[in-house]
């Protein structure tokens, strides 16, 4: 819409023939030619290497090795699923696909819960300290999580938990504790404070206006951190590589077929082309929360 | 960020007065019911941790004896951490300030196009995978062979066109007649005068890279006033006699064969023949050598080691921009959206040019945003891990090392030393804290 006002030569001077107007238009098509052809270029170089993995996933590993991906834009006959029916038949991977889908559901529904229950807190109640401990969080938001591995191993060990997904789903909770009570504070605290006050008045009790109120009109917001903590906890590699032997997310189960890389393309491409397959579907359905919730993180 | 809530018809109202008492105590309770549950994560997972990391790195390996500055001593002496610190600087160097500057031109050239949409969702794409994804995907474009590796096949398609490589690589002369290396060209040991025929024997060549359009060789006879000759594959099975061409060996055709004066400049060239002969007509009177030139045995691209010691980092510096330009670029057109059309207007109108408008108008304004895209881009790149242990090979992970990866690798990684380990979890730890305080200072501004 701006555009078209900013180009329209009528917004300056009125006086102006058709011929100049259709000659000014053609110019501006070939000053933007540039762009786009920039552009597409970026664009497509941004996709190659996503399908360069997908399309290797399709071949053989004898044919991968004689003629990389590309060659099935000249012989289409060599893409084959057989490497997609191998990994599904594989145990390892099928179970590692089961404990990454546990991890990421629980890992996402804990931290809102009780990330909201504070944010609620933080945003609507009185209490001594609140704005001191609201600061404790924001620190919290940047500790490397390299200061818990030890700690937290030892505990693990000590506790008998080691090396299970609900230790796992633990680890993610806090983790993503204060990006998402931050989020959330952020947003409860735009709520209308009439509508509280109203309810209060109505002699609804916090816990129910809780419920009843601020859980609705924060779902936008919760709709975003969801997405956020389900791709944090699905693509974590590092955390399952410290707190776990047996208990393996795919990320880790590819990571242990790294040693053979070249040996083991045929299992490795299929597999990390799965593990991304959810991210993006995710990604795409739920883009416009994705990207306010990114927004909302980091531009206050 | 958008509408947070209904337009009500209640009347606003004003909060009783705070009274104190019994009340102000039930309100109290209520509060710390909702943050128990947080506070008690927040604790055990990050709070006792930390402080717990602190003391465990003034420990030795086995955490029994105390060594007071030991570890840290250790993680400035270790070549590796050193080599940790050392690429870790790299990357604060490099990867913020170019992922903030790629997705500031993709912001502002995104607002050119008709299909923007279509632009943005392919490069924000990245940022919805793993990182040890993104890393596996490179990998394979890494890969050095040409046959295999996408960005060394198309380095080898440009580098074909430009210099393509030799027809007969491997080649080594038949017999002591032909002398010189492969990498100079190959001469006849003996000098010719006109009337001089030179039979060039090669071996060493596989069958499937005699070329197609190859036919029995034939020795031809002696050219009055020239010079003549013929390239062959002088081998047949069983071996055959060197130097002599026999049935059932194959010219060479497509050889560049050159003729040198005595003081080694080339005169002529010419091409042989599909039965490998070939002739320099009219040669004047003297003494003359016959060779076949350097580029017949050009070694074909190799592909870039690109995950070698020396170009493992660069490599995955730019796969790690590959994921985070989309989330520049995102949060820059954000910011681009709020800076008022009239402001860009009225500078065009006084006669700025769109560069002038960029430099002087939108990037000043856009100041508070791009500052937000680099601390964020500073606080993931002190922890960045799986891209590295993804893409780097472990034959060069001691050369592409990080502080979190080098920290991982201590702790967990085979040598098991708690006490170094939470030494470099305690460096990463001071270096975010600056961030920290920055990222406080902006919320109390705010409150």
């Amino acid at each position: 819409m701006s555009e078209a006002a900013r180009l329209d030569p009528g917004v300056r001077g009125e006086a102006r023939t058709g011929d100049e107007r259709a000659s000014a238009r053609i110019l501006r098509l070939i000053g933007k030619a540039p762009v786009n052809v920039v552009l597409i270029f970026v664009g497509l170089l941004w996709l190659v290497p996503t399908l360069g993995l997908f399309l290797t996933s399709l071949l053989l590993p004898g044919d991968f090795a004689t003629n990389g991906w590309w060659q099935v834009f000249s012989e289409p006959s060599t893409l084959t699923f057989e490497n997609y029916r191998a990994i599904f038949e594989n145990d390892a991977i099928t179970s590692a696909l089961v404990t990454t889908i546990l991890i990421a559901v629980g890992g996402t529904v804990l931290p809102i819960m009780i990330a909201a229950l504070a944010g609620y807190a933080f945003a609507w109640l009185d209490f001594p300290g609140r704005d001191w401990l609201f600061i404790l969080v924001i620190a919290l938001l940047v500790v490397p999580l390299q200061m818990a591995l030890i700690p937290i191993f030892s505990l693990y060990n000590t506790l008998g938990i080691f090396d299970t997904v609900f230790s796992l789903i633990l680890f993610h909770t806090a983790f993503g504790l204060p990006f998402a009570i931050f989020l959330l504070r952020n947003f409860f605290i735009g709520i209308p404070r009439d509508l509280m006050e109203a309810a209060r008045i109505d002699g609804a009790s916090e816990i129910r206006i809780f419920v009843r109120l601020i859980l609705p009109l924060g779902l936008p917001a919760i709709a975003s951190l969801a997405i956020f903590q389900f791709l944090w906890t699905w693509n974590d590699l590092l955390v399952a590589l410290t707190f776990g032997r047996e208990t393996q997310p795919i990320t880790v189960a590819i990571f242990s077929q790294l040693r053979q890389f070249g040996a083991n393309i045929e299992l490795i491409a299929p597999a990390t082309f799965v593990s991304l397959v959810i991210p993006l579907a995710v990604f795409f359905a739920f883009q416009r929360y994705f990207v306010e919730g990114l927004l909302a993180g980091s531009v206050k | 960020m958008s509408g947070s809530g209904t337009v009500t018809g209640i009347p606003p109202v004003t909060p009783a007065p705070e009274a104190g008492g019994p009340g102000r105590w039930r309100k109290h309770a209520l509060a710390a019911g909702f943050l128990a549950p947080a506070a008690l994560m927040l604790g055990v997972w990050i709070v006792y941790p930390t402080i717990s990391t602190f003391y465990r790195s003034f420990f030795d390996q086995d955490g029994e004896k105390f060594v007071w500055f030991d570890n840290y001593q250790t993680l400035f002496s270790s070549d590796v951490i050193l080599t940790a610190i050392k690429n870790n600087a790299i990357w604060v160097l490099v990867v913020p300030a170019l992922v903030t500057a790629v997705g500031l031109v993709f912001a502002v050239l995104t607002e050119r196009i008709r299909w923007s949409v279509a632009f943005k969702t392919a490069v924000f794409m990245p940022m919805a995978i793993s990182a040890f994804a993104a890393g596996i995907t490179w990998r394979l474009v890494y890969i050095q062979d040409p046959d295999q590796g996408a960005l060394n096949a198309g380095i080898a398609v440009v580098k074909d066109t430009f210099s393509p490589g030799g027809v007969l690589s491997s080649a080594r002369p038949s017999s002591d007649a032909v002398v010189g290396t492969p990498g100079g060209g190959l001469t006849l040991d003996t000098a010719l005068e006109p009337g001089g025929v030179a039979p060039l024997g090669l071996t060493a060549i596989r069958s499937s890279d005699v070329p197609e359009d190859a036919v029995q060789a034939v020795l031809p006879e002696a050219l009055q006033g020239g010079i003549n000759g013929v390239v062959w594959r002088d081998f047949k099975p069983g071996g055959g006699t060197p130097g002599e061409v026999e049935s059932d060996e194959f010219g060479l055709p497509g050889v560049t064969v050159e003729l040198r004066d005595a003081d080694r400049r080339t005169l002529d060239t010419t091409t042989s023949a599909s039965d490998g002969s070939f002739a320099f007509e009219d040669v004047e009177p003297g003494s003359y050598r016959v060779a076949i030139g350097e580029k017949t045995f050009a070694q074909p691209f190799g592909g870039v080691t690109w995950l070698g010691e020396k170009l493992v980092t660069p490599a995955i510096l730019i796969s790690y921009l590959w994921i985070w330009a989309g989330f520049a670029m995102v949060v820059i057109v954000a910011g681009l959206a709020a800076i008022p059309r009239d402001t860009l207007e009225a500078a065009r109108t006084d006669g700025a040019t769109e560069w002038q408008v960029f430099r002087r108008v939108t990037v000043p304004l856009l100041a508070p945003v791009l500052t937000v895209v680099f601390i964020t881009m500073l606080i993931n790149v002190l922890k960045v891990f799986d891209i590295v242990i993804a893409i780097a090979p472990g034959s060069v992970q001691d050369d592409a090392t990080v502080l979190a990866l080098q920290m991982w690798r201590t702790a967990f990684g085979g040598s098991n030393d708690f006490g170094v380990g939470s030494a470099i979890a305690v460096f990463i730890f001071l270096l975010v804290i600056p961030i920290l305080a920055l990222n406080i200072r902006r919320f109390r501004r705010e409150v």
